[in-house]
This record gives C-alpha cells, structure tokens and sequence, in this order.
C-alpha cells in the first residue's frame, strides 16, 4: 500500500504548526504589530493560487469566468503583499536602540 | 516550464524563508533582515509559479498589470498610514487575505482541471472539502474583518450588538456549514458551494458584532489566525507546500497572539468569543460613591516640578495616548526629564492600545529608543523603588481593584502596580470609568494627583513648565 500524498501534506502542515508555535512564542512582544503585518503580509502568498487560476485556459479567451476570480483575487493578494511588507519595513526602520542617536 | 518536483522545492524553500522571517521578529535587530527574507520568499513563490504556468500570452500582461494595479494600492496605503490606524490596517489587510481565498476557491470549483482536481461536477471528494473548508474560513474571514475595520475606524459603534438567541443562530448556521459542506461532497451541486460561501460571509459578521471594542485585540489577532487557516485550507486543495507551511504559522501565530491577549485580560477566549462583555454593568458601578471621594486635582506645573524632582520615573501609556496623539509631545518630555537627570522607562500592558504591541510602534514612532521601553513582568517591580508613575492614556490596566476585589469583573487580570510608586500623575479628562466600566480605585488614593486635560495638551504644558 503506498502512502497516500494528503498525509505528507497533513505532516508538513502539523509541522509546520509546531514550527510556528515555537517561532512566535519567540517574538518579542514589542514587535507584535510588526509580526501581523508580516503574517498578512505572508499568508498572501494564495496569489500562486490566483497566478495559476488566471492564467488557466487558451490565450485568446483570457477572460474566462474562473480566470476573472483569479486577476481579482491577484490584485487584492497583491495589495496585501507590497502593503504588508512595506508597512512592516517602515515599522522596523523606526525601533532604535539608545545609542544610535540620529 | 519547470519540473513539478523542482517547483515543489522552490515552493519548500520560500516556505523555509518566511519561517525565518518570523524567526527575525525575536529581536529588532534581526526584524529587518527577516523582513527581506519575507519578501525574497514571496518573490520566489511568484516568479516560479509565473515560470511554471509558462503562458506568457495576453493572460501574463494582464497577470502583470493587475499585479502593478495591487502593488501600487498596498505600497500608497503603506506609505500614507498614519502608525495610530495601524489596527484598523491590519483588520483591512486580513479581510484582503479572506476574499482573495474565497476567488481562488471559487475559481478552483469553476475549473478544476487547472488544479488537476478532476473535472467541474466530478471533482475529488478530499480537494472539495478542502476548497469549501478554505472557501468558509475566507468568507468568515472577510466579513469578520470588515466589521473590525468599521468598529477600530469608529463607523460603526464599539459597543456590543446582541439579540436574543444569537448563539443558538451561530450554532445553526455552524452545523448548516458542516451539512451543506457534506452534501456538497456527496452531490456536486453548484448551488451548494455558493450557500457555504454565503452563510459563511453572514457567519463572518454574526461572530464579530457582539465583540466590545475593548476586546479588539483579541479579535484582531484570531481573524488574524483564520486568515492563516484559510491560506492552508487552500494549500491543501492546491497540494502547494509553500501556502500549507505559511498557512500554519500564520494560523498559530494569530492564535498565539489571542491566548496573549485574553491572558492579558484574564478572560478566558470563548467568554471573548461569546460577546456582550461590558454591555450591562457599564452604569450599574459606583457612580454615586464616585462622587463622596475626594480627588486630588493638580496642574502642569505640579506634575513638571514633581517630576524634575524625581530620580526615576516610569511612564505608562495607553491607548487614551494614541487618541490623543501624545507620542510626540510625551517624548520631548521626557527628553527634557533627561537632561535634569531624572531617569525614565515606559511600562507597557500586553492589552494596551487596540492591537498587541501597537503602543510599542507608536513610541518607536516617536524616537523612543526600544531599550527604554519594558512588558508588564520585566517592570512591574520597579514601581515600588520609582518616585512619578506618569499614567497617560491607560486607565483599566493600572486598577488595583484586579488584586484586591474577587467580585470585580477584571479580577485576576494582571496590572500594572502603579500604586506603589511615591506619586501618581493621572492624565486623564474626567473621572470617567474606562472600557471595563468599572471605577479605578487608584483616583482616590492618596498618592495620586489627578491632571484633568486631553493627553497631549497637559504633556506640552509640563514640557513648557520644565
């Protein structure tokens, strides 16, 4: 009997929630903020999802019903991505320690 | 186009990099290095997601111009964000993560065989209840959020909204989820796909309307693990490493940051979840003895000369402060403390403000060094041996009444032991009870003095009296 590969799945992602667990138990509480954004920031990474759903299909019918959820679910991933990681950065950029004084 | 394993690896190693990512948030030094992990691991999902597709047609132009449309409104809104709206941000960011799983779901059930999940009408029972399961948790996601957004933005009320029989409801429609989700897998209906998703956008705002504002951080941080849990939902259906890996750690680090946060109240998390919380005893409390106590009032003046007086001060912001856009002003007092030799940390409540760690920004924000800003265990002990506690903002959380009264609904939580301090300054505008709607005792002591001014306004006076 071969194993079937929904359990390696359902293994990376039990893992993966140990992994976490640990790794933000680790975060200092004062980047808390910084730490959502970046998750948000991460968890867009469905836009592959989206990437694969609009470029599904011939390339004259590029508007196919199952395509358009894919371009608009793109555009919001997107948003979230360069808006997660650029609000993060600037959020870093401003925690200084004491002796650098500007 | 590229091989299915070696995409798969790709896939594994962008998983790897947003692992480090949140690995970096442990210190600030670290943070910003793990943020460009963050960011090579999402350009690495894309990029080899683009080159296996390989349809470089008209489709790859639109693909790149939404792509530019995207990044263009999350890189403005990143730059134009004022650091006080930052809950509201997120809550907004979330219900993006929400929808965006719903369309790729919704796109997956439409067509399948991109997905190789079998044909429309014929798809594999396991990829169905993943796509539905992601699809729900999305729909909930979505909505949840866009009810946070309204109450953190103020467009809608903080107050809790109930009605008779609204848990019953929510059971109903749970149990209606698990149903039409089951038949769904048995019959193959359309129909059925877009009623979970319906009932689940309604599930979204049912559960979030009887949440009171005061437990916004809470419910910040678990719609934050639902959008973890829905990206992984979606990871399964689309058998895609690098979303299962990020769906989990968002998914527990929201989780994470809830158990915080309840901690931080000592509520437990399904008593958040239930609602109503400050909905009845907000008038019932002691309004008639608040009258008989006497209140010490005092001025800048006061506050300014015991403060260069003192050889310590601790000071304890809260949201109060981000309303009222004291950062800024708070800091140049400080400064000026320092140059009389007074020596100054922050003491920060793990539920000040409306999101975990939102006070910390706003005082990174205003060039407050992080090393001078403490968590509630590394300085509650240092009230006792501090001369001014500056209380700006924060009210709940410095209430001793949390130590001494077992029948006040905040008993238990863990406070800021403010009251040990030599002197109390309390900026405040009024005698008002905080969110808890419970009166703070530490108004009344004798150690308190009572600045009765908006935030920003009393800490500029003390800055010009200094």
């Amino acid at each position: 009997m071969e194993i079937d590969p929904f359990i390696f799945r359902l293994s990376i992602f039990i893992l993966s929630i140990f992994i976490g667990y640990y790794v933000v138990w680790s975060v200092t509480p004062s980047l808390h903020t910084p730490l959502m954004s970046v998750t948000n920031a991460i968890s867009s990474v469905i836009i592959v999802g989206a990437i694969i759903a609009a470029l599904a299909g011939d390339s004259i019918n590029v508007f196919d019903t199952a395509n358009i959820f894919g371009f608009l679910a793109i555009i919001l991933a997107a948003i979230n991505i360069f808006g997660g990681f650029l609000v993060t950065q600037r959020m870093l950029a401003m925690y200084k320690k004491k002796k650098d004084k500007k | 186009m590229i091989s299915v394993n070696l995409l798969a690896i790709f896939y594994l190693i962008s998983g790897v990099l947003f692992i480090l990512a949140l690995r970096g948030l442990s210190s600030p030094e670290t943070s910003r290095k793990g943020n460009l992990y963050g960011i090579i691991g999402m350009a690495l999902a894309i990029g080899v997601t683009i080159m296996s597709v390989g349809n470089f047609s008209y489709g790859f132009l639109y693909l790149i111009i939404f792509l530019s449309i995207g990044g263009s409104i999350g890189a403005f809104i990143a730059f134009k964000i004022p650091m006080t709206a930052m809950p509201e941000l997120v809550a907004g960011f979330h219900s993006l993560v929400g929808l965006a799983a719903v369309f790729v779901a919704i796109s997956a059930f439409l067509n399948p065989e991109v997905f190789n999940l079998g044909t429309p009408g014929n798809i594999k029972v396991a990829s169905l209840i993943e796509m539905s399961l992601g699809a729900a948790i999305g729909a909930i996601t979505f909505t949840g959020s866009i009810i946070a957004f309204l109450k953190l933005r103020g467009i809608m009320s903080g107050s809790p909204i109930t009605f008779y029989g609204q848990h019953y409801l929510n059971l109903i429609l749970g149990i209606s989820l698990v149903a039409l989700i089951s038949y769904l897998c048995i019959t193959q209906m359309n129909s059925l796909f877009w009623t979970i998703i319906v009932i689940s956008l309604l599930v979204g705002v049912l559960l979030i309307i009887p949440i009171g504002g005061a437990d916004m951080p809470v419910v910040i941080s678990m719609l934050n693990s639902y959008s973890g849990w829905a990206a992984a939902g979606i990871g399964f259906t689309l058998e895609n490493t690098a979303l299962i890996i990020t769906g989990a750690l968002v998914g527990s680090s929201g989780a994470i940051l809830s158990y915080i946060m309840c901690k931080g109240m000592n509520r437990s998390f399904f008593n958040v979840i239930l609602g109503g919380w400050g909905a009845n005893d907000q008038t019932s409390t002691s309004s008639s003895q608040q009258q008989k106590k006497p209140v010490k009032n005092g001025n800048a003046d006061d506050a300014a000369f015991l403060m260069k007086n003192a050889s310590s001060v601790i000071i304890v912001p809260g949201y109060g402060m981000a309303v009222a856009q004291a950062q800024h002003a708070l800091r140049e007092m400080v400064d000026a403390l320092k140059k009389n030799g007074v020596k100054v940390s922050y003491a920060i409540h793990p539920v000040a403000g409306r999101m975990p760690g939102h006070m910390n920004v706003l005082l990174a924000e205003a060039n407050v060094p992080y090393d001078e800003v403490f968590e509630l265990e590394e300085i509650n002990n240092d009230f006792a041996n501090c001369d001014v506690a500056y209380v700006i903002g924060a009210n709940d959380v410095t209430n001793p009444v949390a130590k001494s009264d077992p029948q006040s609904p905040i008993y238990g939580m863990p406070v800021l032991d403010v009251e040990k301090s030599k002197s109390v300054l309390f900026v405040k505008r009024s005698l008002s009870p905080g969110y808890a709607g419970i009166d703070n005792d530490l108004f009344y002591r004798d150690n308190t003095l009572m600045l009765f001014a908006d935030a920003k306004k009393m800490t500029e006076e003390i800055v010009k009296s200094l």
